[in-house]
């Protein structure tokens, strides 16, 4: 059975007029099907190629190198939560919030909360700097985040 | 002198900054509708001797870069626009994309007009979601007051504007790992030449600028190129390499200051200017041990070069790589450089994307010895060592494709070259500074 939905499929179609070849939508196409099935299974990535007329290694060989993208094996929680740690956020505690958080979660980077809700990450400078320590919940900064406000973040997601 | 007024900054803050409405208020797509009156070429002239250089870090001339192009193509000619702002401590062009999306913009179709390309790309860091809404609502807009899509103001031109998210990965911005990664590859950057002037996004041929780059054309577009070359600091005369630095800047602040931010300013301030006008000095009453000039892959300043003026050529004189961002970075006195300089490298290996020997092996090492210092394991002689493995990875030494080498190179060989006794006391008392949440990290 397809993994892919017939919505899903039309949202990587509209894709095609922005580009001059469909090979350029890769990385959308990724994006489109990791944000709604919370990963990228080697199935989906057999039914991205064949929409965009690619070998399924080539689709696979583009997402492999994008650790951003994770396979079955790794399926995502709702909600990605990126503490930076790059140079302005370790000045400031962000590794120490990292380490609270996943604490909080019982998780180490990389996995996800036993509900299923929350997956804890790292990540390299979000951009954010004049608020360091950051935290980014999907694509949204959140800045200047203390323990008790990363608590907060936590609770309501 | 009086107090600069910023301009790239001008509306940041202000109510709606971020509508079309406000944008047309203040004066906005005026530039784009007077460069539609006049040639393309009359638009790279103008920005030629304006004396703009790239705001991404290269700081190569813009309009220069623009008659590189092949003379009279057939098209499509692109303009790729990096707005995968990942060098650690910059956050400038992020600003301008959540606040002011509009200008950006209006440079991006200014520069387009130039070029003579109907289609630009913005490619965005995937961790830029506000930016991304920002400026697809600003785009919607424009193409609702056909602004962009067919016979622009009646002129004839037409202009599609296309935003594509990245995927967390620092080397997208270099230049050919952009083009790679928005053909829908992995982002291994391009042997050059060609250069992408030649044959870059889809073979062909294609720009690639700066998001802040753009922000500038626009504003040349309304004040002139004489306005822009009022600022700043003129060419040094004993450098015949050196185009000059005019122009605004926008200078991030971050790390150990009361105060971080971004300010507008024009180009040549000082580092500590910035820390203690800008900034609000150092935090907690301490001092600055060291800076980092703009992005860690420029290396680092020590307390005693402070001074040195923040333009194209200034933090060169100083053994730093340049200029890089204009992202200053500061690290008071409590803090251990060799944690500091742990952290670019680890970042290093991190990011460096596989393609080249000596920048995969080199940065993996440079981490792993550093790593090895830190669990007091470390020995004198490794201070060598990590000289020798940055000494021979880079454009410079000729060994990798790119450059993300010799910015993985330069904060170690700066901070060994600076702050030597400081890593030779904490090898040789075996001082450990490990961290609970680096464990964590290492077993992910």
């Amino acid at each position: 059975m397809a993994v892919l939905s017939e919505e899903l499929r039309k949202q990587i179609r509209d894709q095609f007029p922005k580009y001059p070849n469909k090979r350029a939508v890769v990385l959308p196409a990724l994006h489109l099907v990791q944000d709604s099935l919370r990963h990228v299974s080697i199935e989906a990535v057999r039914e991205i190629a064949e929409l965009l007329e690619l070998h399924p290694s080539e689709v696979h060989d583009t997402m492999s190198f994008y650790q951003f993208f994770k396979d079955e094996k790794h399926q995502l929680g709702k909600h990605r939560v990126w503490v930076c740690r790059s140079i302005s956020c370790m000045l400031r505690g962000g590794e120490e919030l990292l380490q609270h958080m996943c604490e909080k979660l019982h998780v180490h980077p990389g996995q996800t909360s036993a509900d299923g809700k929350i997956t804890m990450e790292f990540a390299e400078c979000l951009g954010a700097c004049e608020g360091a320590p950051c935290v980014l919940v999907d694509d949204e900064a959140h800045m200047n985040i203390t323990p008790e406000k990363a608590d907060e973040l936590l609770k309501n997601l | 002198m009086a107090e600069f007024q910023p301009v790239l900054l001008a509306r940041i803050g202000k109510p709606d900054s971020q509508l079309l409405e406000t944008y047309r208020r203040d004066g906005g797509y005026e530039g784009f509708k007077k460069a539609l009156g006049v040639a393309p070429v009359d638009v790279i002239t103008l920005v030629k001797d304006s004396g703009l250089r790239g705001r991404g870090g290269a700081g190569f001339p813009t309009g220069l870069k623009w008659t590189f192009l092949p003379k009279d193509h057939p098209g499509p000619i692109y303009l790729a626009i990096n707005a995968d702002e990942s060098e650690p401590a910059t956050f400038n062009n992020r600003i301008l994309m959540e606040e002011d999306p509009h200008q950006v913009l209006e440079g991006i179709a200014i520069s387009c007009y130039a070029i003579k390309s109907k289609t630009a790309y913005i490619y965005l860091r995937y961790e830029y979601g506000r930016s991304y809404r920002a400026l697809q609502k600003a785009v919607d807009e424009c193409y609702a007051a056909g602004i962009f899509g067919k016979n622009i103001f009646g002129s004839g031109f037409e202009l599609d504007v296309v935003l594509h998210r990245g995927a967390a990965a620092y080397i997208c911005g270099e230049e050919t790992g952009l083009i790679e990664s928005l053909e829908g590859k992995r982002a291994w950057p391009r042997i050059k030449p060609p250069f992408p002037a030649i044959e870059g996004l889809f073979r062909k041929p294609t720009i690639v600028n700066n998001i802040e780059t753009m922000a500038c054309v626009k504003n040349i577009l309304d004040k002139g190129g004489e306005w822009f070359k009022s600022l700043g600091i003129p060419p040094d005369p004993s450098n015949p390499r050196d185009a000059g630095s005019y122009g605004p800047k926008l200078y991030c602040i971050s790390g150990h200051v009361n105060k971080p931010g971004c300010v507008e300013l024009p180009m040549g301030i000082t580092a500590r200017q910035l820390i203690d006008e800008h900034g609000g000095g150092v935090w907690k009453g301490r001092t600055a041990k060291a800076v980092v000039p703009g992005g860690i892959s420029m290396g680092f300043m020590s307390a005693s070069e402070l001074d040195t003026p923040l333009d194209f050529n200034g933090p060169g004189k100083v053994g730093c790589l340049g200029l890089g961002t204009a992202a200053i970075t500061v690290i008071d006195d409590q803090t251990s450089m060799v944690d500091v300089l742990f952290n670019c490298a680890r970042f290093f290996s991190h990011e460096s994307c596989g393609q080249c020997t000596p920048c995969r092996e080199g940065t993996a090492w440079m981490h792993k010895i550093l790593a090895r210092i830190r669990m007091g394991e470390g020995q004198l002689r490794d201070l060598d060592l990590l000289n020798e493995v940055a000494g021979s990875m880079g454009i410079i030494p000729g060994t990798t494709i790119c450059g993300l080498s010799d910015g993985a190179a330069w904060p170690i060989k700066n901070a060994i070259k600076k702050f030597r006794p400081e890593f030779e006391e904490y090898i040789t008392t075996g001082k450990k500074t490990v961290k609970p949440a680096e464990a964590l990290m290492a077993a992910h």
